[in-house]
């Protein structure tokens, strides 16, 4: 499982990253879309990939799954739809105002 | 425990709600954003006063001890950051009530919120929550950069948006990485685990500390990460641009902090990890700033290339990492952050008067009070560079005497002299372009009267004016300066008093 989890995240972060330096804004967009997907899975398998394990507070128990970065994520998700969102609106307007998508307002057809 | 900690960070916060309640009237907005910024000046100041003993002020959020909760804590740097910002605020807020405020609306509430998030960013101790502050400043900048709306403005911002979100993405990266090695995101806790980590696991924290330098260097406008900053400062209105001058200065306290608590002499196996890159880093931005700066075709975008070259030069001082380097550096960060202000502002009003022509370098016609603005220009130019009598002299001077002990010393100076000869050249053939290449008026000038005049120069007069009292002030703040780069270079008094409840032992 954390092989297929590491590629995962590994392959959304390319995917991201190669989407983020495309030159028109909406393939832009997506590209910050997948960045933002591939961190918060990073950030949620950094409390390592445990299964049926129980919350912190259980007496007796040694294993336990830590919750502190799902708080973390739950955090980062907010911010980062937030952020996609003002992004899409800020993008729109950009295409109002400069009649193009590209991201340097610069037309080639 | 010390509530007053807290303050700084929840008054702007308060303010910025409140100023949401007066159904968008300005004068409401305008009344309650001044008695903010003048507030948190007074809680500012308060503050500095507190730690000005070398306490180191922690405030545990919801009283859950440290490393378990979220801490603020209130050191020198700390202090000193959040008088800096307050000061700039105040007089960036001034100008913006000439007009810049009016533009668009939620002017206010959005400075409100960008105050809210330096002054979190400068007290925060916790790792996870210096990046909530970073987006909460981001968010409203991005709100602030794009208020009055215009289509350069909005180009400039996408690219403002898209190279700050790609930054908060690697700082989670970034963090993500400490707290699955190290289990903790409490600064002082990192420290502490930093220093003890085991050699298969060193060079995963030297990849998340360099990607936590990549993030702060971009916030900074460090060398190979700057070049968002040219394009947002130039098309931004003035006001913002103004108070824009500390958001870079934000990157560099982040690595000042980063680089002394948890990489400092005392880490272990990743000890002086940022060492060979800042200070390189620095001196190139210095240059690159200088050369920018006169290659502009532009007033605004030569402002926004010193501001460039003023991170350079902070960072210079600040990459020596002995103590006197770091005062230095703690001592120019005011001055270079009030100048810059400063010469946004005098360029907008240079701009107002130059017709068409606008804040392109070419020659025009004699503006209106061409002689007290061309006078306020010099003052400022002589404050940007760094020339004698005022306080950029004393900032470069101590700086330069800091690099003496430092085995590179030759290329600092080197470095760092030529890109003020080249500082020196940019503004004095802009300055002789703008005020003595003017040809004759097209139509009579009448002279405007005094008082107007007066009204509207006051916050660039008051900007420099502070660079005059950092000057006369030079001894007792230096020595300040220095206390604080003690502070920093001695982590084991940060973890202790945030590790052990009730202040140092």
């Amino acid at each position: 499982m954390e092989l297929l989890f590491a590629l995962l995240v590994g392959a959304l972060t390319a995917g991201g990253i190669y989407l983020a330096l495309r030159a028109r804004t909406f393939p832009m967009v997506l590209g910050l879309t997948l960045l933002s997907y591939a961190v918060n899975l990073f950030l949620f398998a950094m409390g390592r990939l445990t299964i049926g394990q129980p919350p912190v507070i259980v007496p007796g128990v040694s294993g336990y799954a830590d919750p502190l970065p799902q708080a973390l994520v739950l955090t980062a998700i907010v911010i980062s739809f937030a952020m996609t969102a003002f992004v899409i609106v800020l993008a729109l307007k950009a295409r109002a105002e400069m009649g193009n998508d590209h991201v340097d307002g610069l037309h080639r057809p | 425990m010390n509530h007053w900690v807290i303050a700084p960070v929840l008054w702007p916060w308060l303010a910025g709600i409140l100023l949401l309640l007066g159904h968008g009237s300005l004068a409401w907005q305008r009344g309650v954003s001044v008695v903010a910024v003048a507030g948190q000046l007074g809680l500012a100041l308060a503050l500095a006063a507190e730690v000005s003993d070398g306490r180191m002020l922690v405030y545990t959020l919801g009283n859950w001890p440290a490393p378990f909760g979220i801490v603020l804590v209130a050191d020198r740097l700390a202090a000193w950051m959040l008088v800096t910002t307050a000061f700039l605020a105040f007089f960036a807020l001034w100008y913006a009530l000439r007009g810049d405020d009016a533009a668009g609306s939620h002017f206010h509430t959005l400075f409100q919120f960008e105050l809210f998030g330096l002054n979190g960013a400068f007290l925060t101790g916790d790792l996870f929550n210096l990046f909530v502050f970073f987006e909460i400043l981001l968010i409203a900048s991005y709100g602030l950069l794009l208020h009055g709306g215009g289509r350069k403005r909005t180009r400039a911002g996408l690219h403002f948006v898209t190279v700050n979100l790609i930054g908060s993405i690697f700082f989670l990266f970034a963090a993500g990485t400490f707290y699955g090695i190290l289990g903790t995101l409490n600064l002082a806790d990192l420290a502490r685990k930093v220093a003890a980590v085991s050699p298969e696991n060193a060079p995963l924290v030297r990849v998340a500390g360099l990607l936590l330098f990549a993030v702060f260097a971009l916030k900074a406008a460090l060398l190979p990460f700057y070049l968002w900053l040219p394009e947002a400062y130039a098309h931004t209105s003035a006001s913002v641009a103004a108070l824009f001058a500390i958001m870079t200065k934000v990157g560099a306290y982040s690595i000042l902090r980063v680089d002394t608590l948890l990489f400092g002499a005392d880490a272990g196996l990743v000890a002086g990890l940022l060492e060979p890159w800042l200070l390189p880093m620095a001196l190139a931005t210095l240059l690159v700033g200088m050369v920018g700066a006169l290659a502009s075709t532009r007033l605004r975008q030569q402002a926004a290339y010193l501001v460039v070259a003023s991170v350079g030069s902070l960072l210079t001082a600040f990459g020596l990492g002995s103590v006197s380097g770091i005062a230095a550096g703690l001592y120019y960060l005011p001055h270079t952050t009030f100048a810059t202000a400063a010469l946004f502002l005098l360029a907008d009003r240079i701009t107002q008067r130059r017709g068409d022509l606008g804040d392109r370098l070419d020659p025009g016609p004699t503006i209106v009070s061409a002689g007290i603005l061309g006078g306020l220009f010099f003052v400022t130019t002589v404050a940007v560079v760094g020339l004698p009598p005022l306080s950029g002299f004393l900032g470069k001077f101590l700086t330069l005497r800091a690099a003496l002990a430092h085995p590179w010393w030759s290329w600092i100076m080197a470095t760092v002299l030529s890109a003020g000869l080249i500082g020196v050249i940019t503004l004095a053939r802009t300055g002789s372009l703008l005020f003595y290449q003017a040809s004759p008026p097209t139509a009579d000038l009448t002279p405007e009267p005094g008082v107007a005049l007066a009204r509207e120069l006051a916050p660039i007069v008051g900007l420099l004016l502070l660079g005059l009292a950092l000057t006369v002030a030079a001894g007792v703040l230096e020595h300040g300066a220095r206390a604080s780069a003690e502070q920093l270079l001695q982590p084991q008094r940060y973890i202790q008093a945030v590790l052990k409840p009730g202040g140092e032992p």
